[in-house]
């Protein structure tokens, strides 16, 4: 939701907080929650331990099956292969026709496994990892380039996308972040780009001559690039921009299985709109895919891509409202450097206003739910540990409600509902884990510095381990960052 | 559109025929307190920019079949309502309620803003503001808030997060499907207490343990009713009570997850009639953004919408005829098949009006036509409704929300949008 958020004004005196107390920040807010040990090992050099974890080849890659984009394309192709086949049989053998439906629905089962084993390995990434400043960032913007299983076809793709778009670019140059996910296969399925073609392109002639039907642009793309990915919707664009830059992306497609690249990025030229386009008051005279690059480049190095990206940059890692002093600084690096994204991340580190203690971060639920196994050194066993409780708390795997992302703030996740279920899963996890724990060590190990004598005091009153387990992480300290 | 009654005219008019404004005033006009505080509303939001041109296709229209190409629908397979206008096949319930005068289309509606991009126009929507960051409220949340010196109204959203439009001063319950609360546990005690000084987790944490013995109470409520063991059946010998049975509708449906929906809507009724139930409700649909192969997604997404409706019709039971239910996006989509079978984002759409408390009558607002020179920039349905007006008037009408708070607190800067009176 994009509610307004003000800016604090008359800000505080920018002085750091104790050596401690940045440990439990660096470990908690820039991280994703206290693994044991960790904010201890954080504590000589809180910002060193955060630089640290920034580096050009990317982020870490979660350990899966390792498919590629182009695997899931073929083993898609398959399967739809085998529906076709099941259901042009059902009038013949009853017998036959039935083995047919069970191979049809193992391999529908299969598919679904498939992207359920992708997400799993990523949350395990989260739990387990040493570096999760770096994590965090890297979900930063898997969130930013938002790709939802909306589609079938999508959904077996996220995993891939994130791995092969997003991860060995967070710590490089934005351009070469937005290319790469706008000419990603997922993405070009999930915002129907891989089959808009320019209504006078050569493509869209031969498709009318053969009485195919009317064969045309998908302007959604490229609306969402304009809007959420790059400059922002109050970047002044028109409806005319839209379409215009539609135009010059069209072409940008999936390779199919005929082809030289199956289900990978492919330009087709026949289906690019021929001649010149206008976007944002820029000309654009380039011939066939170098025309939505050089879009694409100049939206990257927009100014108003800076305020917009740097914005979320801010209101991911420190609030809701930040101040305004941090995201003009993080705004200046951005332009100075040409949108770096490592430099970017440093001068996040180097900023005082980050290191605010008081924490106004409300988790959301996945980090919630992972920053608790990461609490107790251990990772989620299984999908179905984790699945049930994010759909519950209304961040069901791989499904952002758009391609705006899932949202950031407060307001959204600390609903009633969703505090009540919070709990009932607490209640269920301590009573799993908390008996082989000792909850006022392991309070200390969560928020190190963070944590309040209230708390502190709440817990070493509990009854039983489950009950100051739970009251650990559903204290107020835990469920922010 | 007939121009509207309006309760002033009226009784104008009276006045100057010389009949009493006493008999005009006893019974439709005199909505005592008691009467009020039966009311309901409940604001269904479908996200992603529902096509109204498949809501309510304008077969009858003559551009129709040629704009939508490939996704048209014929007249034989729309639900009819007129000359000119159907329902979607999925929509089988809205139907039967249409023809029993229980529900009408305003097939051109949108909201002041044009940019055509969901975020906005969803903040325009659920704000009630002229345009996109005029407010950081929702007007469901406005309106408990200008309520809640006459008569404390509790508002409710269905979903484990809560919709902007629900969201501002007076803290609104939120509630989804889970297990229930242990009572025994002293957990949610000691919470509480922690709690106590956090402006953010306090209020909603309390709230969360109302509602959930509210949830408790209104599950087993229903399970006692006629009216949810209607809904939970599959058999036409349990048929509904009066003329109609939208329950048993479409088959299709429980394939689809149609009974997940219903037992929502059901539920969210079984809330609402409960002695200290929400009056005011806000539901959340997803999944409208229908760019490419949108004949089958439509048909899924409006066949939930459409099981929703069912099951809140049903939980509702004798409280139907106090309520009111609009479904409504936040644009619609291009009149023109794109080139992947699908729409682009679009201006106005169509929204749904239900409830027992509804007059009968036709379409809500001009039909504009699809004529080439009628679109709106030669592309989309041309609104001819302010949506802040239909919420005007059945916030003024239905609830009773005095006029200048409409005016000043809930629809600040509408007054272009005048309230469309006459509904209920």
């Amino acid at each position: 939701m994009g509610n307004v958020t003000a800016s604090r004004k008359g800000d505080r005196p920018l002085s750091l907080p104790s050596k401690d107390m940045m440990a439990a920040i660096a470990v908690t807010r820039f991280g994703l929650g206290a693994r044991p040990g960790e904010i201890e090992a954080a504590k000589g050099d809180p910002k060193g331990f955060l630089a640290a974890q920034i580096r050009r080849e990317g982020a870490d890659l979660p350990q899966d099956s390792g498919e590629t984009s182009a695997d899931r394309f073929r083993q898609m192709r398959d399967f739809q292969q085998q529906r076709k086949k099941e259901r042009d049989q059902k009038d013949g053998q009853a017998e036959r026709a039935a083995a047919n439906a069970q191979i049809f629905k193992d391999a529908q089962r299969a598919l679904r496994d498939k992207v359920g084993a992708d997400f799993l390995a990523r949350a395990r990434l989260a739990t387990n990892t040493d570096a999760a400043f770096r994590e965090r960032w890297a979900l930063f913007w898997a969130n930013h380039f938002t790709v939802s299983a909306t589609k079938q076809i999508t959904s077996v793709l996220i995993g891939p996308f994130e791995r092969e778009a997003i991860r060995p670019n967070v710590f490089g140059s934005f351009e070469t972040l937005l290319v790469a996910s706008s000419t990603h296969p997922a993405m070009l399925t999930y915002l129907d780009q891989a089959q808009s073609i320019g209504p006078d392109s050569r493509a869209a002639g031969f498709a009318t001559r053969r009485g195919k039907g009317k064969a045309g642009l998908n302007e959604n793309l490229a609306r969402e690039i304009l809007e959420l990915h790059t400059v922002g919707v109050d970047a002044g664009y028109s409806q005319a921009d839209v379409t215009e830059f539609a135009r010059a992306l069209t072409g940008f497609s999936i390779g199919r299985d005929a082809e030289d690249r199956p289900g990978q990025f492919v330009f087709r030229g026949a289906a690019h709109e021929p001649g010149a386009r206008t976007v944002m008051g820029r000309h654009y005279g380039q011939q066939g895919m170098k025309q939505g690059l050089a879009v694409l480049s100049d939206l990257a190095a927009h100014p108003h891509t800076a305020r917009h990206v740097c914005g979320k940059i801010a209101r991911h890692f420190v609030s809701d409202a930040p101040p305004s002093s941090l995201t003009e600084r993080l705004e200046r690096r951005w332009m100075q450097t040409g949108g770096d994204l490592a430099k970017v991340a440093q001068t996040l580190i180097d900023s005082p206003e980050a290191w605010d203690p008081v924490p106004a971060k409300f988790k959301t639920p996945y980090e919630y739910t992972l920053s608790t196994w990461r609490l107790i050194g251990a990772e989620p066993s299984a999908i179905e540990r984790l699945a049930p409780i994010l759909t519950g708390l209304g961040q069901k795997p791989f499904s952002a409600p758009s391609p705006k992302g899932w949202a950031e703030d407060a307001q959204t996740w600390a609903a009633p509902d969703a505090l009540i279920k919070r709990m009932q899963w607490a209640q269920g996890f301590a009573a799993v884990v908390a008996d082989r724990t000792d909850p006022n060590a392991l309070a200390a190990e969560a928020l190190g510095a963070r944590l309040t004598p209230a708390v502190a005091k709440a817990i070493s009153r509990a009854e039983t381990r489950r009950e100051a387990f739970a009251l650990l992480v559903m204290s107020p300290e835990f469920q922010r960052r | 559109m007939n121009a509207p009654l309006n309760r002033r005219s009226l009784l104008g008019l009276g006045a100057s025929l010389g009949i009493g404004v006493t008999f005009l005033g006893s019974q439709a006009f005199a909505a005592s307190e008691s009467d009020l505080a039966r009311k309901k509303l409940v604001v269904v939001i479908c996200r992603g920019g529902m096509d109204g041109l498949s809501v309510s296709p304008p077969v009858g229209d003559a551009n129709y079949a040629a704009l939508r190409g490939s996704i048209a629908l014929k007249p034989d397979e729309v639900l009819k309502l007129d000359g000119t206008f159907g329902l979607h096949p999925e929509l089988s319930t809205v139907h039967a309620l249409a023809l029993q005068g229980e529900a009408r289309i305003a097939p051109a509606i949108a909201s002041p803003d044009r940019a055509r991009s969901h975020f906005e126009a969803q903040d325009v929507l659920e704000t009630g503001a002229s345009g996109v960051y005029g407010a950081d409220t929702g007007w469901l949340n406005r309106t408990l808030e200008v309520l809640a010196p006459i008569r404390p109204v509790e508002g409710l959203s269905v979903g484990s997060t809560a919709p902007l439009i629900l969201r501002g001063k007076v803290q609104a319950a939120s509630w989804s499907p889970g297990k229930g609360v242990d009572e025994s546990a002293r957990l949610p005690t000691l919470l509480q207490d922690l709690y106590k000084t956090d402006p953010l987790l306090g209020p909603a944490f309390a709230r969360g343990l109302e509602t959930e013995t509210m949830a408790q109470q209104a599950m087993t409520a229903m399970a006692a009713t006629p009216a949810m063991n209607l809904a939970a059946a599959s058999t036409p010998s349990m048929a509904a009570p009066g003329p109609m049975s939208p329950t048993m509708a479409n088959d299709r449906r429980n394939r689809q997850g149609g009974e997940a929906a219903r037992k929502l809507g059901s539920t969210l009724g079984g809330f609402m009639i409960q002695p200290r139930g929400p009056q005011i409700a806000a539901v959340s649909l997803d999944g409208f953004d229908t760019h490419a192969g949108q004949s089958g997604q439509i048909a899924t997404r409006l066949s939930y919408l459409d099981a929703v409706l069912d099951g809140l019709h049903a939980g509702l039971g004798a409280e139907w005829k106090n309520t009111v239910v609009i479904a409504v996006t936040e644009f619609g989509r291009t009149a023109r098949v794109n080139g992947t079978g699908g729409t682009d984002h679009g201006t106005a759409s169509t929204a749904l009006i239900l409830g027992g408390a509804l007059k009968p009558g036709g379409i809500v607002g001009d039909w504009p036509g699809l004529a080439q020179n009628a679109l709106f920039e030669n592309r989309d349905t041309a609104p001819t409704l302010d949506m802040r007006s239909l919420f005007k008037g059945v916030l003024a009408d239905h609830l009773g929300v005095d006029r200048a708070m409409l005016e000043t607190k809930v629809f600040p800067d509408s007054k272009t949008a005048k309230p469309l009176i006459g509904l209920v």
